[in-house]
């Protein structure tokens, strides 16, 4: 043998910095987007029709008991919750797209397999899937986002100028998201990531009630979940509030979401690079 | 410089693959072991092994998903893994799984596909796509489901695919397995039809006969080891004894039971292994020999023998480099 082989630690050699090419990124994206044309009336449903019935029934039903109460920046309940769930209607489409979606395209359908014989690296794959999963949670929310307003729920038409912003927040979940997918063993292990990650933030991160209404301790922990900083930007746009403190909630969601693609593109190029 | 040349050639064109000391392991087994290979431009180049050999692995190596633990390789003349992305943009992959889109149709498949590729191998595409369809005999199906497609049609499809940026070398993994004999022939047919339009193919298979019908030339992979390598011609001539007689008691196998053993014919083995190399399989001798003649001659004497006379071929070769026993 030469002395040129001398074996190496092949686990550092997965950890290099991602190289993008965006064309390819976007052939994944569009990949996705064409499947979701053809299917897009059912999944409508399932991510529209969830948080439609959560917008009805908690945001009128519960908002008469409610409304006129402290701490609701001085806006109705209706316009609380539906703002808040704007943002985690966005965390959940997402979310699912990125773990169940992606996990069926990654393994049982081997979409990925047939896509790394191209000249697409597995980095493109993982940004045109984190491109297309936040798309998806971008859509769902523009389109509660869109009734919200029509029922009157928000200040008006200025509220679609937080569009850009659910991208942002699509973007922020679906790093984490693939990050799981990419070490799932089969698709039981995505119920512990929805039950012990998404479900608590739903609950906790201010999309039902102000998270000052919370013990200090947990306000604490609760700051630093991404759904907390969603909802702290989404909620002033659509109401037509003054932001406070965006760049850091901005900064936030971004550090999210390179933080999750760099994560989830070393795990998914384990799977695919031996 | 004509028309038809051309297509760029990069690097050192001589060889489309060169191996220097490759090496691979999984944990503690050593699936590439400080394999050298040299595959030519144009015709066929067939890595002919057992289940287990390392085949599908070196072909991963040479697309940059398997990184080699030890050596160099060069695909097209550019240096890989460093340089695959390139190189995954010059070659055809067919793999041994077919991963063919379930959510398309056959045309979406390849259309799709095209897309993941920088540049279109040909524009208009359409045309181009419609004619890829129209060789593999798929242009009535271009509207269908993958799902409604047998497995032969999908087969014919991933070809198809793989041909959609036109590659300077296409690979197919084990192309013919899992398929009816009459698909296998179509598929050697189209294979043979594009190694005469002057591609240059590189195969592996576990089958004698698509490597003897196909390749122009062959390595035998064992161990991740090239064993042998030459045309098969070469291979059957210098390894291997010209021809095989191969011997049987008549009646052996229909036994009544284990205890009613055949008597051996007497004298027989000692008369022939002067003159054959002798290998016993369950109840039939295999007589490799120079001198088939001097074999024969003493077959009169033994009336409760029947024997096959042929020429050695492939199977004798392999079986000969890589041993009998069982592989999983
Ligand atoms: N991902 C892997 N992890 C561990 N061992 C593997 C892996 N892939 C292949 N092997 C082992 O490497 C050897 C060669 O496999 P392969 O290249 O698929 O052989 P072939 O294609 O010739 O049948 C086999 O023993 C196989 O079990
Ligand atoms: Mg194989």
């Amino acid at each position: 043998m030469n002395p040129t082989s001398i074996p190496r630690r092949s686990i550092p050699r997965r950890w290099h910095i991602p190289r993008l090419h965006p064309a390819a990124a976007f052939a994944v994206w569009r990949r996705n987007a064409l499947v979701w044309r053809r299917l897009f009336v059912s999944s409508l449903v399932f991510h529209f029709g969830e948080p439609l019935l959560y917008l009805i029934g908690i945001g009128y039903g519960l908002g008469r008991f409610i409304d006129g109460m402290e701490g609701m920046d001085g806006i109705s309940y209706l316009s609380f919750f539906a703002s808040g769930l704007v943002a985690s209607s966005t965390m959940m489409s997402t979310s699912y797209e990125a773990t169940y979606s992606a996990y069926t395209r990654m393994v049982p359908q081997k979409t990925y397999d047939g896509i790394i014989a191209t000249p697409v690296e597995v980095d493109d794959i993982v940004a045109g899937e984190m491109l297309w999963c936040a798309t998806k949670g971008c859509m769902a929310g523009a389109s509660l986002l869109i009734v919200a307003t029509l029922i009157g729920a928000f200040a008006g038409f200025e509220a679609l100028l937080c569009i850009p912003i659910l991208l942002l927040i699509g973007l922020a979940f679906s790093g984490l998201a693939l990050a799981i997918t990419a070490t799932a063993p089969s698709y039981d292990y995505f119920s512990y990531y929805m039950t012990l990650f998404i479900t608590p933030m739903f609950i906790l991160c201010g999309v039902f009630y102000p998270i000052s209404s919370m013990p200090a301790f947990v306000q604490g922990l609760i700051q630093v979940l991404p759904l907390t900083h969603a909802v702290a930007l989404v909620r002033p746009i659509v109401t037509g509030a003054a932001l406070e403190n965006p760049i850091l909630h901005i900064a936030i969601l971004i550090a999210f979401a390179f933080v999750g693609f760099y994560v989830a593109a070393i795990l998914i190029r384990r799977r695919f690079i031996l | 410089m004509t028309i038809s040349d051309s297509r760029p050639e990069r690097g050192s064109a001589a060889s489309v693959v060169r191996a220097r000391n490759l090496l691979k392991r999984f944990g503690t087994k050593t699936v590439i072991d400080d394999l050298d290979l040299d595959m030519p431009r144009g015709g066929c180049y067939g890595l002919l092994g057992p289940n287990g050999a390392g085949k599908t692995t070196l072909l991963r190596m040479l697309l940059g998903h398997v990184l080699p633990d030890a050596g160099t390789l060069e695909v097209l003349g550019e240096p890989v893994p460093a340089a695959a992305r390139s190189v995954r943009a010059r070659i055809g992959i067919v793999p041994q799984d077919d991963n063919l889109d379930p959510d398309f149709t056959v045309m979406e498949n390849l259309r799709i596909y095209a897309g993941y590729f920088p540049q279109p191998a040909r524009r208009p595409l359409t045309p181009w796509l419609e004619s890829l369809l129209e060789f593999v005999s798929l242009h009535e199906r271009a509207t269908d489901r993958i799902q409604s497609l047998s497995g032969g049609m999908r087969r014919r499809l991933v070809i198809a695919r793989a041909l959609v940026n036109d590659p300077e070398l296409l690979i197919l993994d084990e192309p013919t397995t899992g398929l009816d004999p009459q698909v296998r022939h179509l598929i050697w047919a189209k294979l043979r039809e594009l190694i005469k339009k002057g591609s240059t193919i590189l195969l592996t298979t576990h089958y004698m006969e698509e490597a003897e019908r196909l390749c122009d030339r062959l390595a035998i992979v064992d161990q991740g080891r090239i064993l042998a390598e030459d045309t098969p011609k070469t291979l059957i001539a210098q390894r291997v004894e010209p021809s095989v007689i191969e011997l049987r008691i008549r009646g052996a196998g229909h036994r009544a039971s284990a205890d009613d053993v055949p008597a051996e014919p007497t004298g027989l083995p000692e008369a022939i292994s002067r003159h054959a190399r002798i290998e016993r399989i369950d109840e039939t001798w295999h007589c490799h020999t120079h001198h088939p003649q001097r074999v024969l001659e003493h077959l009169p004497r033994y009336p409760e023998i029947e024997y096959l006379h042929r020429p050695a071929n492939l199977e004798d070769v392999f079986l000969n480099l890589t041993g009998r026993e069982l592989r999983d």
